[in-house]
């Protein structure tokens, strides 16, 4: 592998580990919201 | 099974899994890697990237809006999310697409997963061992048969099988069936990716039958050809893997996002479902299906099995040969590799399924389970068609005319609708009610203007696709030559544009021109039953509220 291909693959894998990580991380750590809406709501 | 209870997701991660699984098909492990190898490999990922933040999470922001807005007047499927954008009364038909391609497309997106759940079988029996995998392929879709009418039995069988699956978990509902389904299949798909992408990539030179690094591989995905990104035909190639990855333009993200309450989070779901999506093609997806088969076929086979951009023959016909160099390990890498294939593809299947069974139970008020049957029995009929003339193009009439065009068409409509008609205040409210992340205000003018202009050139770029180049194509044009369609643009398509001869050949036979055509008629019928539906639906609703 060329040093540019190296470049490129960890530049691109570091944002995309790095943004679904910290995505999920928040989905699976923040509070439900308290909704009124008549339809159900992912309670957890 | 409960039917009076009403519907809904049973938790926050079982929505995004879903979501996500929805997003992450076949296409995440054989499409992108081929893909991006060709388009310039690591430069690809530049226009790739830009697609994604420019087109891809502000689709997934429209349709989470227009599903979660719909879903507040009792509507799960999009001609009556749609009726709900503006005062129109013709915006629920474009919402008919969203019947449409769901029914379509997952007539014969089953029977590809079901070649992946019958390599599963045959990778822990052993076939691949005695039998080479291409002369497989070919007798179990019947492209060995003469006729381009001959049944092939076997790949019928399972495909019956997959489509029971399919609908035994769609009755059991969103939280029991879907949402199960998306909490089993997404780990498990992940955890076999990572399992086989370490064993690939630790292959070294003394290891039985490998010929080269799969590093080599690896390198030849991400070397950066900045030449790349001058040429159109390289972002049109990006954009459209993000357009196609992320499974907008269906309908299914707007049915998912329907069960979600009018102040819960839309956008921080949305953003984590669709990186997920990038997680699994780029990371995962990269770094499997080329570097192995390049391990043991070497660069140059491995460049040109993928010369056309998929991999699908390296995935179905070489990677099952290839692992029978892993000794013990081999049935059961077979049976991970085409697991995966099978977990991505069923977790798709099912968001296509749900909002055919939401449109019945909405507006025909069809019990669940009855509207589980129904929508097996038409992806049976429309299924069957395609896995009957699949030799003769039935299956890629299907791909493109569904599961590519029509979905660009949705997808240009629908982003015109939010932003011009819904109105982009009222747009830009919706997506933020809620929100667990602050959505970069940016954004508002982005949905506006530029992912219109990104889908429009999608749009532009299939209708008028041409063979070659596109600089080529403008000096034949200018030159009186005329424009040379690709045979896979649509005016080319419709022109029968690298199909040679009428219905039948000189001995009878039914030729490629007859399937295509007939295909097209039935594709016709098909959108036009889906309209005469939402049309009596309304009729119904108008008589009711007399």
């Amino acid at each position: 592998m060329t040093t540019g291909a190296w470049l490129m693959l960890v530049a691109t894998w570091s944002v995309v580990v790095f943004f679904t990580a910290r995505f999920f991380w928040k989905v699976l750590t923040l509070p439900p919201r308290a909704d009124d809406s008549e339809e159900s709501s992912p309670r957890g | 099974m409960d039917e009076g209870r009403r519907e809904g997701w049973g938790t926050r991660v079982g929505l995004v899994l879903a979501m996500a699984g929805n997003a992450v098909g076949l296409g995440n492990f054989l499409r992108f890697p081929a893909q991006a190898a060709q388009n310039g490999g690591g430069a690809f990922l530049i226009p790739y990237l830009v697609s994604f933040l420019l087109m891809g999470i502000p689709l997934l922001w429209v349709e989470w809006a227009i599903g979660r807005h719909g879903g507040q007047y009792g509507h799960h499927s999009a001609p009556g999310m749609f009726d709900r954008l503006g005062r129109s009364r013709w915006l629920k038909y474009l919402g008919v697409f969203g019947i449409f391609t769901n029914l379509t497309v997952a007539a014969y997106y089953c029977y590809i997963e079901s070649w992946t759940l019958a390599y599963v079988f045959h990778s822990l029996v052993g076939t691949f061992r005695s039998v080479d995998p291409g002369t497989f392929f070919d007798a179990f879709v019947g492209g060995h048969e003469r006729s381009l009418l001959a049944v092939p039995v076997e790949a019928f069988g399972w495909f019956v099988v997959t489509l029971a699956l399919n609908v035994w978990i769609l009755s059991r509902g969103l939280e029991k069936g879907v949402e199960v389904a998306a909490k089993v299949g997404m780990p498990l798909l992940m955890v076999f990716a990572v399992v086989l992408v370490a064993r690939g990539l630790t292959l070294s030179a003394g290891d039985p039958g490998v010929v080269q690094s799969p590093l080599d591989g690896l390198g030849f995905v991400w070397h950066p050809d900045l030449s790349g990104l001058s040429n159109p035909t390289t972002w049109l190639a990006a954009a459209g893997q993000i357009f196609f990855t992320l499974s907008v333009g269906m309908g299914s993200i707007h049915c998912y996002a329907s069960y979600v309450g009018k102040r819960q989070d839309i956008a921080l779901n949305a953003a984590s479902a669709g990186w997920m999506n990038e997680f699994v093609e780029v990371v995962l997806g990269g770094s499997l299906l080329i570097p192995i088969s390049t391990a043991y076929l070497g660069l140059q086979a491995v460049e040109a099995a993928t010369a056309g951009g998929g991999g699908f023959g390296l995935g179905f016909m070489s990677l099952p040969t290839l692992f029978n160099h892993w000794g013990w390990f081999a049935p059961l890498a077979g049976a991970m590799w085409f697991s995966l294939l099978f977990f991505a593809g069923i977790t798709s299947s099912l968001a296509m399924g749900q909002p055919i069974l939401a449109f019945l139970e909405n507006e025909f008020a069809v019990r669940r389970g009855r509207a589980a049957l129904s929508f097996g029995a038409a992806t049976l009929v429309l299924g069957g068609f395609t896995v009957w003339l699949y030799p003769g193009g039935a299956h890629s009439e299907f791909d493109f005319w569904t599961g590519t065009f029509a979905l660009v068409v949705f997808a240009l409509g629908e982003v015109l609708v939010f932003a011009w008609v819904f109105g982009m205040d009222r747009g830009w409210e919706e997506i933020t009610r809620g929100a667990d992340m602050k959505v970069p205000y940016v954004f508002r003018y982005v949905i506006q203007y530029v992912t219109p202009a990104f889908i429009l050139a999608i749009f532009v770029g299939a209708l008028v696709k041409p063979a070659g180049e596109w600089g080529a194509a403008l000096s034949s044009l200018t030159g009186g030559q005329g424009w040379p369609f690709a045979p896979d643009s649509v005016v080319g398509k419709v022109l029968h544009v690298g199909v040679s001869g009428g219905w039948f050949d000189a001995e009878g036979y039914a030729t490629r021109a007859l399937v295509e055509d007939v295909t097209r008629l039935l594709l016709t019928f098909v959108f036009l039953g889906c309209a005469a539906l939402v049309f009596r639906a309304w009729r119904g609703r108008e008589r009711g509220s007399r």
